[in-house]
């Protein structure tokens, strides 16, 4: 035993104790596991939430210096010091923050003349901070040495050309609109429509040119017609390359001194440095969507392979979560240990889960899956995992060489990666051991009790009461799953989706997957989460200020509330401005309206300075500098920017002036602006409809944009509801009481509650069998039927005529043969053969039909006088009464079927004409073979027919008595007979000149027929157990059907207990003997691939080779003895005594689907063509597609209430189906369903 | 289980669609397309993720990103990765040997992410130098054939599409048809065999799946 060997068994071994205990106690072991992923995940609560949220960190001004761009030189608290603070910062910015009013305001002003005349001294102010320099020691330091020179603007963006500044300072300000020139601003008409012109029309989430010019929010420049403060903010927003503090106190010094701000209170004693997270955008999205989507589709096309287990769906989730904690849970270990991720996430996550995988997972459950059923679970887990440890063992052992390859290649991101991937492989396999092994025994465990609680009995074959059959089809579908663990009815949906009409199958998915409904669910939610986070007082302003909180040192920007003590009205709640300082206009404007009551005509308007113009970059939108940059292909991400204390600046502006800046064309367009006093009072009553009033312009539009946006979506949800309930009329999912079912209730129906179109179809009824149909034999032109008393009857396949009735012999001299008779006649389908018509119509065809064919007929004329005799006179002709009906039926198929196949037979076989003439000579049935001497017809009294062959004319019938028997089909004759063995014949087959029959003892004779239709017997004695049960013997021989294979190489299969057997026809030889079954065969099929198929009595099918006689696979079926079984040259399809019809696939024995049979109907099902199935029901056929499990159509045979099963259903080559329903048969014709396939 | 050791799969006999699908010209035409398509998307993806690197960083438009190379580039990957795909599973059947390793399509999905990967690493991750981008490259795609491939007919295969692929474009920017935006040229000749060899055997891969769910009549597979 070499080392690997060794080292496999002790792996196997480890594995199938750990597969024992696992199976055990899976509860403990579930709550451990779950600890442990709870344990291991708990560092992770320590991480921030990733986010692209701007952090920001704040020194003070004094004695500020930029950090050095060496982290290790840096001196100071480095606990403090974020990990960003390094180097420079992009740019420093200097906002120079405007407030301005017109005072005294009169009452007679515009409303543009709010904003005009403040605007108006933009320019100037622009122009001071431009021409402003610094006169030190050092020199003159003018603003164009420190600011930040700004290049092209991005090509995309020529429509801002003229707005930004180009090739210069980074210098904003809402002159800018006018290209900071004043006489373009006096001669502008409309200054709101200036600044609203780029504006964009839809919602958006970034920066707007009027936020980035103004530099401050929009709804807070007090630029609208509607501004009750007449105060007036903008900003001039001024970037610095280098950040020289002299030059700045001075620029800072002068302002004031020029527009003293007497009241401000504004704190200037810290730089904010903002630090902008890596930002992703579409660019960048599309790849990381795409690895998703193909991470997604891996996991799909990985879970659809989950099989035979109790919940798919369950398993499919349990590999999923075991992958996902075991990420969380090496993210957790890997912090635990000091190995903060600096990988971003979101990126890198779907590779490790394709590199983590799921096939582990997979491959346990396959493997336990195939492990036999009726094991106990515990030794099915345990083998399943020892069967499997050695691969996996090997693939992670693969894995994590890989992997270490990947960590010696000192990339640190890879290596990072790899460290990662290694603690998620680890975790990974303990979860696989413990968490999924355990909920896979569990869920086997599921199945096992539920195969239990639902297991019918073996013998279970007999009908129960109607009503219950009736209920137990109506909730077939939903009972069918959990009843038969192996029915898993219909997996895949792509199996079955192909065969529907189109319209209907796009129906069905939306239907099904309710995805019309899921999608605007979706859609509303996405339109109400914009809406929100666009609000600009909603969530957006909240999450900038809660990531401001969190920031490390962020709130010592926050300077401690000043509250206006006194001024506030009671009501005024102040967590607003805690949480939302959102809200300042309200209060600024109770102010102005306190002290406008004790103006009076002309108020005085004195700008105020507050704490909500504390760092009033603040409320602008976390991407205002981000894209203000990207304008100029200046990237923030990973990078800060230091904003400096604003400077404030106070503009007072007297009336005259006011009114100089005054377009004329306003005086015109513009109404006086309201009256202080008349609008107080609803201002004051109505305070929120004011401060609604007040947002003005965008915000009407926002909401204007929002109502109309949730209209639609009602009326599109609306819209999309009738359409469906127009569509689908049908209450999918309810398969109750409300399905719409026809009279006779239980259509078989699929998934969707499909039912498929139901016809009638009249089909031809053959009568005539007083007992119950036992054997069915055709070979496509004829149909033999056997009933229980032994009579059998040749029927015409393609009319349904009846061609000749054999009786059972004891009929001869019963009167009841009269009955017989007379129903015969009564139910001959054809009117023609009524006994009027028939009277003189059989002389006539006798005349016409006798001259061309003379050495057919040569004996007949003493024939047509008998049979006149009997139509005429039916109640005398008791004695001869079964010849000569016999005989009858013979003429009259003779006369209308024009006697080609007669005349045909009558050629080949003209050796028998002999013993033909005898036995219609005489008066009894005499026309025995010469070997064989008359038997007694007492001998045959308890004889019945237990098997049919048909070929050419010759019917071939196996008694229960052991003989066997020749008859002429068309005539009615018996050929030859053998009765040499006692033995009953179970099983025959016919074909070409010989005939295996099977008998009771379980030996096998072969017969040679003769030209002159003696038998030859050659007996071979099977090497079988004499004593072989007869319900095991019934049916078990099968045969090679094509003739093409025949010819070649022909070989016959019998079965016993102990396997099946394969003889070659020719010369009797067995050549194997096919071992696995552990009971007894009952099902055998065998066709020209060479591949074999048998089915035994422990309900398992196995396929083998018969070239070489090795099984190719082995499936377990049903519960209880597989009852037929055929195959297409892709399908295997088997029936058992449980009523279901499983279909599986034939190269890899997976099971395809399965359908529920109706009780007593279980084994009548036939193969059409390779992909129509037929079976049988309560009075019914139904066909199925078998590559996609459709049902394709269900039709119902006969309108009478009190159908019976059908029990047996034989395919004649011509697409026809003989259904036998009890003591009839139907002869139905499928053109319709045929054509649809073919 | 019984797949394991279950005979070579007849060629199934399927539905009106599927055979009419499955008529063999027909059939490769299919394959080719649906082949042509996912080269085009590949390609273009790719191409975004190193425009990420080393263009601007603020794209003024995704969609002029998108196409910002040679219009010609895009069809070209999906012709060459059509002729892959469709090459790899002929060269099987002409050697006689029917590719059997892992034929799932959870297993061409994991090979495919793990490619996008490769392009993602050598687009996102700074190396120090560019034998080490080479070296690491080189290992990740030979990972790739082991891990998804594993034939010495699609290892020969993908050699022999790399050295072709990597001449061709060598020749087509030295006669200045086409250049690179990076004004890094090393940089893109260290990591363009390996993205090449990855992207045969990737393409290998799915071509054979989809032959191999042609070939089973099953469309419905995919």
């Amino acid at each position: 035993m070499t080392l690997t060997e060794k080292l496999r068994e002790r792996i196997s071994r480890a594995f199938y104790s750990h597969g024992l205990l696992c199976a055990s106690y899976p509860i403990p072991i579930i709550l451990f596991t779950g600890l442990c992923i709870l344990a291991c995940c708990y560092p992770l609560l320590k991480l921030p939430l990733p986010g692209t949220g701007p952090v920001e960190f704040s020194t003070p001004v004094k004695d500020y210096f930029p950090p050095s761009p060496d982290v290790v030189s840096q001196q100071g608290d480095p606990s403090e010091r974020p990990d960003w603070y390094v180097g420079a910062p992009v740019a420093y910015i200097q906002q120079i923050f405007v407030k301005a009013t017109v005072s005294p305001w009169q009452k007679n002003f515009l409303a543009v003349d709010v904003f005009r005349s403040p605007l108006s001294r933009v320019f100037q102010l622009v122009e001071e901070i431009r021409n402003h320099a610094l006169r030190d020691s050092s020199g003159v330091r003018s603003l164009e040495e420190v600011c930040l020179q700004v290049t092209d603007l991005l090509p995309g963006l020529r429509k801002l050309r003229n707005l930004l500044p180009e090739h210069g300072c980074l210098l904003l300000s809402p002159g800018n609109f006018w290209q900071n020139d004043r006489e373009r601003f006096n001669a502008d008409p409309d200054i709101i429509k200036t600044i609203h012109q780029h504006e964009p029309k839809t919602l958006q989430t970034s920066a707007t040119l009027k936020d980035l010019l103004f530099g401050l929010p929009g709804k807070y420049s007090g630029v609208n017609l509607y501004n009750r403060r007449r105060v007036v903010s903008y900003t001039v927003t001024l970037g610095l390359q280098r950040y020289d503090s002299r030059f700045l106190s001075s620029l800072r010094s002068r302002l004031k001194l020029l527009h003293p701000s007497p009241n401000c209170t504004l704190r200037e004693d810290s730089i904010v440095h903002v630090h902008f997270k890596e930002e992703i955008g579409i660019a960048e999205l599309i790849p990381l969507v795409t690895t998703y989507i193909i991470l997604f589709a891996y996991i799909y096309f990985s879970t659809r392979k989950i099989d035979m287990v109790k919940s798919k769906w369950g398993l499919a989730l349990a590999a999923v979560v075991t992958v996902l904690s075991s990420l969380l849970m090496s993210v957790g270990l890997c912090t635990l240990f000091g190995l903060t991720p600096t990988l971003n996430g979101g990126e890198i996550f779907p590779y490790l889960v394709v590199v983590i995988g799921l096939e582990n997972v997979l491959v346990l459950t396959k493997s336990v899956v195939s492990t036999p059923v009726d094991l106990e679970v515990k030794l099915r887990i345990a083998q399943g995992l020892s069967n499997e440890s050695w691969s996996i063992m090997k693939n992670m052992a693969t894995e994590l060489g890989i992997i270490l390859i990947g960590y010696f290649t000192l990339v640190p991101a890879i290596q990072e990666f790899c460290l990662f991937a290694v603690v998620g492989l680890v975790s990974d396999f303990f979860l696989q051991m413990l968490f999924f092994t355990t909920v896979l025994s569990i869920d086997i465990r599921r199945m096992e009790l539920a195969d239990l609680n639902k297991r019918l009995p073996a013998e279970a074959c007999l009908p129960p009461a109607k009503p219950a059959s009736r209920s137990q089809r109506y909730e077939r579908q939903p009972a069918v799953r959990p009843a038969t663990p192996h029915t898993i009815t219909l997996q895949p949906s792509s199996f079955r989706n192909l065969r529907l009409p189109k319209r209907l199958r796009v129906i069905y998915f939306f239907a099904r997957t309710r995805l019309a409904q899921r999608l605007i669910m979706a859609g509303t939610v996405i339109w109400i989460g914009i809406l929100v986070y666009t609000d600009p007082a909603g969530l957006r302003t909240y999450l900038t200020s809660q990531v401001t909180e969190q920031s490390p040192l962020g709130e010592a920007g926050l300077p401690p509330m000043p509250v206006p003590g006194g001024v506030l009205p009671a009501g005024d709640p102040k967590i607003d401005l805690s949480v939302f300082p959102s809200d300042p206009i309200q209060l600024s404007e109770n102010q102005t309206q306190q002290r406008e009551q004790q103006a009076g005509l002309e108020t005085l308007t004195e700008v105020t300075w507050g704490a909500e113009d504390e760092e009033i970059w603040r409320k602008l939108s976390f991407r205002h500098w981000p894209s203000l940059f990207s304008y100029y292909n200046i990237t923030l991400a990973k990078r800060y920017i230091s904003i400096l204390p604003a400077i404030p600046v106070t503009l007072y502006l007297n009336p005259q002036e006011a009114l100089e800046v005054r377009h004329p064309q306003e005086a015109n367009r513009y109404h006086p602006f309201l009256s202080s006093t008349g609008g107080k009072l609803s201002a004051e009553a109505q305070p929120d409809q004011t401060s609604s009033r007040l947002h003005g312009h965008r915000d009407v539009t926002l909401y204007k944009v929002a109502a109309l946006g949730l209209a639609s979506g009602i009326l599109l949800v609306l819209l999309l509801f009738c359409l469906y309930r127009l569509l689908c009329p049908k209450n999918y999912g309810q398969n109750g009481l409300s399905h719409s079912r026809r009279r006779r209730g239980d259509l078989p129906c699929d998934d969707y509650g499909y039912s498929p179109p139901e016809t009638e179809i009249v089909p031809l009824v053959l009568r005539g069998h007083l007992m119950d149909i036992e054997c069915l034999a055709s070979d496509g032109m004829l149909l033999v039927s056997c009933c229980l008393v032994g009579q059998i009857r040749v029927w015409d396949a393609q009319t349904g005529d009846c061609l000749t009735v054999i009786p059972k012999p004891r009929l001869r001299r019963d009167s009841s043969g009269i009955f017989d008779y007379q129903e015969s006649w009564d139910h001959s389908p054809d009117g023609k053969n009524g006994l009027d018509d028939s009277f003189e119509s059989s002389h006539q065809l006798k005349r016409m039909l006798s001259p061309p064919q003379p050495p057919l007929f040569c004996d007949q004329p003493d024939l047509t006088s008998l049979i006149d005799t009997n139509f005429s006179e039916q109640v005398k002709v008791a004695q001869s009464e079964p010849r000569l009906r016999a005989v009858g039926g013979r003429q009259k198929e003779a006369g209308y079927d024009f006697s080609s196949l007669v005349g045909k037979v009558y050629e080949d076989e003209e050796g028998g004409c002999g013993g033909r003439r005898r036995s219609l000579g005489d008066e009894s049935l005499s026309g025995f073979d010469k070997s064989s001497p008359l038997p007694s017809w007492g001998g045959d009294f308890e004889s019945s027919v237990w098997s049919l062959d048909l070929q050419g004319n010759l019917i071939v019938a196996g008694r229960s008595n052991g003989k066997l028997e020749v008859w002429d089909a068309i005539e009615g004759t018996l050929r030859s007979s053998n009765d040499e063995s006692q033995s009953g014949i179970t099983a025959l087959v016919f074909l070409n000149n010989r005939i295996v029959a099977a008998r009771l003892n379980g030996s096998l004779d072969f017969f040679s027929l003769e030209t002159h239709t003696s038998l030859n017997h050659l007996q071979f004695r099977a090497g079988l157990s004499p004593a072989v049960p007869i319900c095991l013997d019934v049916g078990v021989l099968g045969c090679l059907c094509s003739p093409l294979i025949l010819s070649s190489a022909p070989r016959l299969l019998t079965s016993a207990s102990r396997g099946p057997q394969v003889f070659r026809l020719e010369d009797s030889c067995c050549l194997f003997t096919l071992q696995g079954h552990s009971g007894a065969i009952t099902a055998v099929y065998i066709d020209q691939t060479m591949v074999l198929a048998s089915g035994g009595q422990d309900g398992a099918i196995c396929l083998w080779d018969v070239l070489t006689g090795s099984k190719v696979s082995h499936m377990y079926a049903h519960r209880g003895d597989v009852t037929s079984l055929t195959c297409t040259t892709s399908c295997v399809i088997s029936s058992g005594l449980d009523d279901v019809i499983s279909i599986w696939d034939r190269s890899s024995g997976i099971k395809l689907y399965s359908i529920q049979q109706e009780m007593g109907c279980g084994s009548s099902l036939g193969v059409i063509s390779d992909n129509l199935l037929v079976t049988g029901g309560q009075g019914c056929v139904s066909f199925w597609d078998i590559g996609y499990g459709d049902l394709l159509q269900t039709v119902y045979l006969g309108k009478s209430n009190e159908s019976q099963p059908a029990r047996q259903i034989l395919v004649l080559e011509n697409a026809a189906i003989v259904c036998n329903f009890g003591s009839e048969l139907s002869l139905v014709y499928v053109p319709s369903v045929l054509e649809k396939l073919d | 289980m019984a797949e394991n050791d279950a005979k070579p799969t007849l060629p199934k006999k399927s539905g009106p669609y599927i055979s009419s699908v499955t008529s063999h010209g027909m059939n490769l035409v299919i394959r080719g397309i649906v082949l042509f398509f996912i080269g085009v998307f590949l390609a273009l993806v790719l191409n975004l993720l190193q425009i990420q690197r080393n263009v601007t960083l603020f794209p003024p438009d995704v969609i002029t990103s998108i196409f910002s190379s040679a219009w010609w580039v895009p069809p070209c990957c999906g012709t060459a990765s059509a002729v892959i795909g469709l090459l790899y599973p002929c060269m099987d059947r002409h050697l006689g040997e029917p590719h059997k390793f892992k034929r799932e399509w959870s297993s061409v999905m994991r090979c495919v992410a793990v490619f996008v990967g490769i392009n993602h690493a050598s687009a996102k991750v700074d190396f120090a130098n560019n034998i080490q981008l080479s070296l690491t490259l080189a290992a990740l795609s030979i990972g790739l054939w082991w891990t998804f491939d594993r034939s010495r007919s699609g290892f020969g295969l993908g050699v022999g599409i790399a050295f072709l692929a990597t001449l061709v474009s060598q020749l087509l920017v030295y006669n200045g048809v086409y250049q690179y935006t990076s004004p890094d040229f090393l940089y893109v000749r260290s990591w363009l065999p390996c993205i090449f060899f990855a992207g045969g055997i990737t393409m290998g891969n799915i071509g054979r799946q989809l032959a191999m769910v042609s070939v089973e009549g099953g469309l419905t597979a995919f």
